[in-house]
């Protein structure tokens, strides 16, 4: 039997790039805050972008936390959904996906707040200008669809939220939307999470922060039983392959 | 037709920014997709919706929407409707649903007593 080490794992987090977040949620603060909260794996998750995903991952380098590069899009029933893949190159094909599909317009910064791309040491490298906060003209199920395609974990965001989440938008969890997991919010304990979507519980759920501020980060995390921090393991504790788990709460 | 006049015929309560009410109206847009009512809502429109959350009132208010209105009972939080009084958007509730809401309000807009 492999080594199976326990991984703690925020796996989702907004920077200054989504318009929604506060500005002082950069990539190296980011990094700094998830070290200092015994964080292990963090995944940097902005709305519909990854320009901020290569700036936390060289932050954390040499630092011994793990950065997957995300991203939560909004399909076009406005469901997030959380992308998750080992590197930029992944993200990269996905956010020329996302982009091309994303609805036409102009951030408005003073409506919907600042998209500022940074680097790995905070200087700010350019807004960006797109309606980030709007939905791609992509369905949920073509999403998961292209995630899987590009070799990432597909997570349905905060199901338990009246907007923005599959079971809102769509009623249910359609079952042919195979995601890899749903993410139950910071709001829901264990208990209510198993009495209110006991139905669901032959998908693996996992919870998360999905930190806007710096303080918020760490406010909820999953734990995962692997060998590494990578996507493929925590495919693998998704399917319970060999010992493998992931618990919360 | 100004904003109080739908108010004053048809079971909304005003909920934020009353000032507004003297807004005239284009015509109406009833829809639950922020993104839909971003890129097809006109200036003017009254919204008729059931989302209560706080991206509601940015949407209007970069639309320069003449109001919201949510419909079924639902109860904005307290932070959508101090985002509102900022942002100066009207938003009134009512128990009919959207379709009540949408077909007594073209009907008013077509010059019909409702």
């Amino acid at each position: 039997m492999e080594t199976l080490r326990t991984f703690k794992a925020d796996l989702h987090i907004h920077t200054c790039l989504s318009p929604c977040a506060d500005i002082g949620i950069t990539p190296s603060t980011i990094v700094k805050r998830a070290i200092e909260k015994g964080i292990d794996i963090i995944a940097v998750t902005d709305h519909n972008s990854a320009e901020n995903t290569a700036a936390a991952k060289k932050a954390a380098e040499g630092t011994g936390l793990t950065v997957l590069a995300g991203m939560e899009i909004a399909s076009s029933e406005e469901a997030h959904i959380l992308a998750l893949f080992d590197d930029i190159e992944g993200i990269m094909r996905l956010q020329d996906i996302v982009y091309m599909n994303l609805m036409p317009g102009k951030n408005d910064e003073k409506r919907f707040g600042y998209q500022i791309v940074a680097d790995e040491n905070d200087v700010v490298l350019g807004f960006n200008k797109r309606l980030l906060i709007g939905a791609a003209l992509l369905t949920a199920h073509s999403i998961v669809k292209i995630i899987h395609l590009f070799g990432g974990l597909a997570i349905a965001s905060h199901i338990d939220r009246s907007f923005f989440s599959v079971i809102s938008q769509f009623g249910f969890i359609p079952e042919d939307i195979k995601f890899d997991a749903l993410e139950i919010s910071f709001r829901l304990s264990r208990e209510e999470a198993e009495r209110k979507f006991r139905e669901y519980n032959h998908i693996p759920w996992i919870s998360a922060s999905d930190s806007h501020r710096i303080d918020d980060i760490g406010a909820r995390t999953s734990t995962f039983f692997i060998k590494e921090p990578t996507i493929a393991e925590l495919s693998s504790a998704f399917k319970n392959i060999d010992g493998r788990k992931v618990e919360w709460g | 037709m100004k904003l109080n006049d739908i108010v004053n015929k048809l079971p909304l309560k005003v909920n934020s920014y009353s000032d507004g009410l003297q807004k005239d109206v284009s015509g109406g847009y009833s829809s639950d997709l922020l993104s839909d009512v971003l890129a097809n809502s006109r200036e003017g429109n009254v919204w008729i919706t059931l989302q209560t959350n706080l991206n509601i009132v940015a949407v209007a208010s970069v639309k320069n929407l003449a109001g919201i209105i949510i419909v079924s009972s639902k109860k904005p939080p307290e932070e959508t409707l101090k985002k509102a009084e900022e942002e100066k958007i009207t938003i009134m509730t009512t128990s009919m649903p959207a379709f009540e809401t949408a077909g007594r309000i073209y009907q008013l807009l077509q010059g019909k007593n409702v």
